[in-house]
């Protein structure tokens, strides 16, 4: 990876941290909360639900704190990562998460077919027909592997019903 | 003796033609997923895990122990001819391989790579077959407070080890515990953490976790660096085999030490990633001409191959032995025992023989047919990475989701993946180490089981943790696992302070 030089710029590496750090911990409190809930101290049948998880989430509190104290400690002006780069990895993020969040509408084989193709084509830039052959070529292999060969089966929509696969 | 008459039952049982068959595909398939980014030996083990579920269980772990020896064999290849380590525990791989692959001399070094590996594996099974029952027919003793100590200890090992800070493996072990006990308690058969939301009720699954972190993670760290695959040409041939194999027992003194640094990185839960880089570390400052490492010597490619493979394989022992997976495919695998219907642990030894030594036997097979499927297949692996990232990207995001899928036929699941992938990015850039996570997802729930039948037992004191020599014996262990970094400072200031 190169490192910042005048011209790029992004987060500095010493922010970011502090966020994942204050997320950390705040995933603790939620932790504690939820524990407190269930009950902490000793019932009839020994410790109670939440006896456990409660030093969990003070341990995550806790190291994240000293986390936090040490990040900030740091004289590091490091950049996290460039912007361009973070670009290229919200343009993975973003297609999956639409990919992840049609499936259960659209079954997997088209909402696969869709994502290989836009992939492919957009960030790789391939003739259509590469990207035809890939994008269906796949989804096909998958079905004969899990479904036929090894009995998996996996979600399925609309088109499959149609297909009466 | 009698674990002799076992072993070979157990050959018996991996010779079966389609054991064998299960074995060369595991191996085949490994190594891709060895070669190509953003597939590493965890993921691809926990996304192929669904295809075992009809499969018997002896054939199951033998195809998904195979993968992972694949998978050790197949980080090699990228790290010697791209400089671009396939799996973590390779990088110290690519110090002198890839100068070596510059040098045009590629073949001698895969060959060395792979040799090494086969013999750090190799070792590390002689050493499960001897010391696996042993360590299973002890535990059998082992009541609810020496478990939790042995627990103790693995999570311990991984603070005092592990070359990221103390407190972030904490925090990552932590979170790991907390994500662990969401769900339905099993012991009081209470809800908790939940707060209302009804897909939680399962809790978390760790395959899900492990999908997400290692394989979704992985991919977006690989966009981040816009990779770009350059690198030098595979060529191996038996003329070259030979003379590397004719070099290499030269070397045999940092084979020993590597196989006996991997083996104890191995079974205590530090992993093979260390434990390459301590065994390259250690070759460069004893080898005769150490300051040549890093510049194309054979020897820096022998050191943490070795190693590597031997923790790679001795991770397996505590796995079998106590049911304290040493890395995170092992936790993989230990999964994979349950869905089976297998319970982990020294009763294994008990209950089922045939399987526990069918797999010991195929370790044995399957790093013999590993070698052999690597060193003929090398241009074919390499073949593969010059596929470019933007069509294998969308298709291992499409693998994960299946697998994801398939593990509970949950779509929840598959966007969860989703939301692990980023955690782990975000992690993995922090400098959070992931494995202590999964593990302790895998192994909360019993270590928290042990820990509350212990107490329930002493009526809440602690002290049951100290009440006898067993049990006193693990803690401590544990104790000097975590403090030390702390203790080999103070010793070393101590020795400087003496020489002063």
């Amino acid at each position: 990876m190169t490192t910042g030089s005048s011209s790029n710029t992004g987060p500095t590496h010493k922010l970011v941290e502090a966020g994942v750090t204050l997320l950390i911990a705040l995933f603790g409190v939620i932790v504690i909360v939820g524990s407190l809930k269930a009950g902490i101290n000793w019932g009839a049948e020994g410790p109670r639900a939440g006896f456990f998880p409660f030093y969990i989430g003070l341990f995550i509190v806790a190291s994240s704190a000293i986390n936090l104290w040490h990040g900030l400690r740091e004289d590091n002006d490091a950049l996290f990562a460039e912007w361009g780069q973070l670009r290229q990895v919200l343009s993975v993020v973003i297609p999956t998460a639409i990919y992840v969040g049609a499936m259960p509408f659209t079954g997997l084989y088209v909402a696969s077919i869709i994502f290989i193709a836009w992939f492919m084509r957009w960030l790789g830039k391939y003739r259509w027909l590469t990207v035809l052959a890939v994008a269906f070529g796949m989804p096909i292999v998958t079905y004969f592997i899990f479904e036929r060969w090894f009995m998996v089966p996996l979600p399925k929509g609309p088109v499959e019903e149609w297909l009466d696969l | 003796m009698e674990e002799l008459v076992n072993l070979f039952h157990g050959f018996a049982v991996a010779l079966q033609p389609f054991n064998i068959m299960v074995m060369v595909l595991g191996i085949v398939l490994g190594v891709i997923i060895g070669v190509l980014p953003g597939l590493g030996g965890a993921n691809g083990v926990a996304i192929l895990l669904p295809l075992t579920f009809s499969m018997p269980p002896t054939s199951a772990i033998i195809m998904l122990s195979c993968i992972y020896w694949g998978a050790l064999f197949g980080g090699a290849i990228t790290s010697i001819l791209f400089n671009i380590p396939g799996e973590p525990w390779s990088v110290a791989t690519t110090f002198d391989g890839y100068p070596m692959a510059q040098q045009g001399k590629a073949g001698e070094a895969l060959t060395a790579a792979f040799t090494s590996s086969f013999v750090g594996a190799l070792f590390a099974v002689v050493m499960i077959t001897l010391v696996a029952p042993l360590v299973a027919g002890f535990a059998l003793q082992f009541g609810p407070a020496e478990k939790f100590a042995v627990y103790f200890l693995a999570f311990c090992s991984f603070v005092g080890l592990s070359k990221e800070p103390p407190f972030k493996t904490i925090a990552a072990m932590m979170i790991g515990f907390a994500l662990a006990a969401v769900g339905l308690d099993s012991i009081t058969g209470q809800l908790r953490l939940t707060f209302g939301f009804t897909p939680l009720l399962n809790g978390f699954d760790f395959l899900i976790a492990v999908i997400g972190l290692f394989g979704i993670g992985e991919i977006l760290l690989t966009m981040e660096e816009g990779l770009a695959f350059r690198g030098g040409k595979a060529k191996i041939n038996l003329r070259v085999v030979l003379q590397t194999w004719k070099e290499l027992p030269k070397y045999w003194m940092t084979s020993l030490r590597s196989c006996f640094i991997g083996c104890w990185m191995g079974v205590t839960p530090a992993g093979a990633t260390p434990a390459s880089f301590m065994s390259y570390g250690i070759a460069k400052r004893m080898a005769k001409n150490g300051k040549n490492f890093g510049k194309g010597e054979i020897e820096g490619v022998v050191a943490p191959e070795t190693a590597a493979h031997a923790a790679g394989t001795s991770a397996l022992l505590p796995m079998l032995s106590l049911g304290v997976p040493g890395s995170p495919t092992a936790a993989v695998l230990l999964g994979g025992l349950l869905i089976w219907g297998l319970q982990p642990g020294p009763m294994l030894f008990v209950e089922q023989k045939e399987f526990v030594w069918g797999l010991i036997a195929s370790m044995y097979l399957g790093n013999i047919v590993g070698l052999i499927v690597v060193l003929t297949c090398v241009p074919i692996f390499a073949a593969i990475l010059r596929v470019p990232f933007s069509i294998i990207a969308p298709l291992i995001l499409v693998l994960c989701a299946i697998g994801a899928y398939s593990v509970h036929s949950s779509t929840f699941d598959v966007m969860l993946m989703l939301v692990f992938g980023v955690i782990g990015y975000l992690l993995k850039k922090c400098n959070y180490p992931l494995a202590p996570l999964v593990l302790a997802i895998v192994l909360g729930d019993k270590a928290e089981e042990a820990f509350r039948q212990s107490l329930l037992g002493s009526q809440g004191s602690f002290g049951v943790f100290l009440s006898n020599p067993l049990v006193s014996t693990i803690m401590i262990l544990g104790l000097i696992a975590l403090f030390w970094s702390l203790i080999q400072e103070g010793y070393s200031r101590l020795r400087s302070a003496a020489t002063a």
